[in-house]
């Protein structure tokens, strides 16, 4: 188990990447400002998943159980793009698909 | 053994007469009683989603719409559709004989968690109480489906209070898996390995990830259809900017995974049917349990297959339709190493193995017409006709029902302490065996032929198969109705079962029958592997 | 780990169970598969937002800009502080130190209660602006649809989250009561922490979905 000092570096850490996700938001980088805000966002729930909710102190097998859903999520939006984003490529005449990206 | 006229509560101990209280059976924490206490429940869930289907055989006898209006005609065929699936196959098998058994193969006292036990059939009880509602006062003509934006925006049916049904029971199941995840992962008796696990837990296993994975997406969803029915902000509505399809996409991503919630189970009653009926160890273990696990993996890879004509993009149709033929490959893997099994086994021909071997060719034909759907070309002529309806239904039917029927017999006298009349057992079986082919399969001609599904009238050139069909279907509710009365007669006059009376492997069969409250005397040690089978073996004692 | 039988705060072992070690095993896998369940709960919701975001991508900036990013800013901070006084209060269970444990869970409390205040003066913001959705939807701009189609996703996953986090503050007061009458156990708090951190979490993904698109612009 961690000792409260590191709680409180974590913490701090989690601050400082809370500032940085609303002060690159005004920045333009262009296509990669939603990334860079999911990295960040990424980041930090992993920092409160492996120190906050102890699973960098438990087994493989906890680490595997918090992982999963968010592994399946992921199969949800890869897959379900394969769909969205190939919405306009058969040429066909007439309107633009709905939803195409 | 002389038949014993003594009433059901038994000379010895055991979980049906520890306490006889009402407050004691509702109020209950013992796995068993509450599988007892599905069993029931999901019974009669049966007996309503088969009046349903009665009620659609009966009115395509003829071609004319003449029994039912097309809007009772939507609603009938809908309230069977959510009934069967919902409130029956998905629990069956796992919430009866896994609640049963999961414990006890693994050697434990209790799953880990009793009292989520006792919540989800309480969440299933009021799940399927708000779907009687629903079912009085109108029910819902959207079909099982519930596709936007009929559903939500059109409908005139019960769709807010379905939805909610449904959620209900999703989170009932959600915590079935639950338990079982944590149980077979934690509470294993010593020497209890991976590599020992009976099969029966590899498949609830593999279900359980199913159920806890994909029923929180149908949960949301329902909960976004409830919404629009409501607000009519149109999520799923095109007029709005919405995407219709985005629901089927959400729906289909629970819906398709679901139907190996339904699936799974029964084959893993069927590895234990076939070793103990064989005498033999399953053949290629390994194999057989990481099949398990590829289907449920594989299950979320293929939800699109439902979609081939939707309108979504003809390049996610090629992507699902490959990985859709990819998933049949564990399950094929399965119905070899059963076969496999029986080689130079030694068979005999009780119920539980006639359950069994009509399951490993039901299932296959429905296997094989399943990888017919998957070919994109062939789904585009035969999508929403009758070929689909019997692809289902030889798999959850011919499948998932048969090895229900095929493991209720088996585990029978487990839970009872009875035997069944095994003369019985068989008729019905094989009743049962034949009425479900006349039934189901002129469908799948019909529906090749171009008869369209949720039609209450139809082109008279269908007639015949669709008279062969209900004929099918009147036979079928002859052999369900038989078991039905003999394991009540059995539970009276049946004679009293020993602990082991198939001779069969397993830590259930190491234990009375029915079986002590803590299940075991001393927890046991496991030294064997599964299937330990042998010449010399325990005979039927 | 310190077993935590040794501390005035200790488990009592359930019938089901053969050791202590194997019930707190099983309670926290218990816990975390819930929490698997929760990320595809709320993931599904996510991906239709994701989904839309891309399809009206510039309506829904444009959307996203009526969201105030000051009280967006101050919440997750509200609630990444919430998650410190969480772990603090747990920590403090396993060492069994019952008034600090409580002083951390009142903590916890007055964060998450906060943080549901700024959410409430939000959509009381938005109540008063004609923005919620449905037959009442008042929207200048040129893409009203979209729009409102942002605003459901809004109201539906912060609503969402907000029932999850009223949920934690009920759990965490239970906590608070069971401490009092010293009757709490080190591994029950153990186990709402890791729902409570979960709650954080989503409000993590949330908060750049919601108000950060586009903000440069």
């Amino acid at each position: 188990m961690p000792s409260t000092s590191t709680y409180y570096k974590i913490f701090a850490l989690l601050m400082i990447l809370a500032f940085a996700t609303t002060g690159i938001a005004f920045i333009d980088l262009g296509i990669f400002n939603p990334i860079v805000a999911m990295l960040i966002a990424v980041t930090k729930a992993t920092l409160v998943v492996l120190f906050f909710m102890h699973v960098r102190y438990q087994g493989r097998l906890t680490f595997v159980f918090a992982i999963a859903g968010f592994c399946w999520l992921l199969i949800l939006l890869l897959l379900i793009s394969t769909d969205y984003l190939t919405r306009g490529w058969l040429p066909l005449p007439g309107a633009i698909p709905p939803m195409g990206f | 053994m002389a038949a014993s006229t003594e009433p059901l509560v038994g000379r010895t101990p055991n979980y049906l007469n520890a306490e006889h209280s009402v407050k004691s059976w509702l109020l209950t924490t013992d796995h068993k009683r509450i599988a007892l206490l599905y069993l029931v429940s999901i019974t009669v869930m049966f007996a309503l989603g088969g009046i349903f289907a009665m009620l659609i055989r009966i009115e395509l006898i003829t071609p004319q719409g003449d029994l039912l209006s097309s809007d009772s005609y939507n609603r009938a065929f809908s309230m069977h559709g959510i009934i069967m699936i919902f409130f029956f196959l998905v629990p069956s098998i796992p919430a009866t004989l896994g609640n049963f058994l999961v414990p006890m193969m693994v050697g434990a006292r209790d799953l880990a968690f009793p009292r989520i036990n006792l919540l989800s059939w309480y969440l299933y009880i009021a799940g399927a109480a708000v779907m009687l509602y629903v079912m009085v006062t109108g029910g819902v003509d959207t079909g099982w489906t519930f596709y936007a934006p009929f559903s939500s925006l059109f409908s005139n049916g019960r769709v807010t209070l379905t939805v909610v049904a449904v959620f209900i029971a999703g989170f009932s199941s959600i915590l079935t898996g639950l338990n079982f995840i944590v149980t077979i992962h934690t509470m294993r008796a010593p020497g209890m390995t991976w590599g020992r696990l009976p099969l029966f837990l590899w498949s609830h296993y593999a279900t359980a990830v199913i159920m806890v994975l994909a029923t929180p997406v149908l949960a949301v969803t329902m909960m976004m259809l409830g919404l629009e029915h409501v607000f009519h902000i149109g999520i799923f509505d095109p007029a709005l900017g919405g995407d219709p399809i985005l629901f089927q996409h959400l729906f289909w991503f629970y819906s398709h995974p679901a139907v190996y919630i339904m699936i799974l189970p029964g084959m893993g009653v069927v590895s234990e049917l076939i070793a103990c009926f064989s005498r033999k160890r399953i053949f290629g273990y390994g194999f057989v349990a990481f099949a398990s696990l590829a289907i449920a993996i594989l299950s979320f890879l293929v939800w699109g297959h439902h979609m081939f004509v939707s309108g979504q993009s003809a390049y996610a149709g090629m992507v699902f339709s490959i990985l859709s033929f990819l998933v049949a490959v564990p399950s094929a893997i399965k119905v070899f190493n059963w076969t496999a099994t029986m080689y130079k086994g030694s068979i005999s021909y009780d119920t539980p193995m006639l359950y069994a071997l009509g399951f490993i060719g039901l299932f296959t034909m429905g296997g094989l017409t399943g990888m017919m759907l998957a070919t994109l070309g062939i789904d585009v002529h035969v999508h929403d006709t009758y070929f689909v309806i019997a692809h289902f239904h030889y798999i959850m039917v011919g499948g998932a029902v048969m090895a229900y029927m095929g493991g209720l017999h088996y585990w029978w006298p487990k839970l009872s302490g009875r035997m069944y009349p095994e003369i019985w057992g068989r008729i019905s079986a094989t009743i049962i065996f034949l009425g479900f082919n006349l039934t189901f399969f002129p469908q799948f001609i019909a529906g090749y032929l171009g008869m369209p599904r949720r039609y209450h009238a139809y082109s008279p050139e269908f007639q015949v198969y669709n008279v062969l069909s209900s004929a099918g279907a009147s036979i079928l509710a002859v052999g369900y109705l038989m078991p039905l009365i003999y394991f009540f007669w059995s539970m009276r006059y049946g004679p009293r079962a020993p602990a082991n009376p198939w001779g069969a492997t397993g830590l259930e069969w190491k234990t009375a029958s029915p079986p002590p409250t803590e299940n075991f005397e001393q927890p046991p040690i496991v030294l064997e592997e599964a299937y330990h089978y042998s010449d010399e073996e325990a005979p039927i004692a | 780990m310190p077993e935590a039988a040794a501390s005035p705060i200790h488990s009592r072992m359930k019938h089901q169970f053969e050791t202590l070690a194997q019930q707190h095993h099983a309670d926290t896998l218990g816990m975390w598969v819930f929490l698997g369940t929760e990320v595809l709960f709320f993931g599904g919701l996510i991906t239709a937002y994701v989904l839309y975001r891309t399809a009206y991508s510039a309506a829904f900036a444009h959307a996203s800009l009526t969201l105030d990013i000051v009280s967006g800013t101050v919440m997750t901070v509200v609630l990444l502080g919430s998650s410190l006084t969480m772990a603090m209060a747990v920590h403090a269970a396993h060492l069994g130190h019952r008034k600090t444990l409580a002083v951390f869970l009142i903590l916890t409390i007055v964060l998450g209660l906060a943080f549901l205040g700024i959410k409430g003066h939000e959509y009381y913001q938005k109540w008063e602006d004609h923005h919620i959705p449905g037959p009442g939807f008042v929207w200048d701009g040129p893409d009203a649809r979209a729009a409102q189609l942002f605003i459901y996703f809004y109201f539906a996953l912060t609503g969402l989250h907000a029932l999850h986090m009223i949920i934690g503050a009920g759990i965490m007061g239970v906590l608070l009561l069971q401490t009092a009458l010293g009757r709490v156990r080190t591994y029950t708090v153990e186990i709402s922490g890791l729902y409570w951190h979960f709650v954080d979490i989503v409000w993590i993904f949330l908060f750049p979905l919601l108000y950060l698109v586009d903000r440069h612009k």
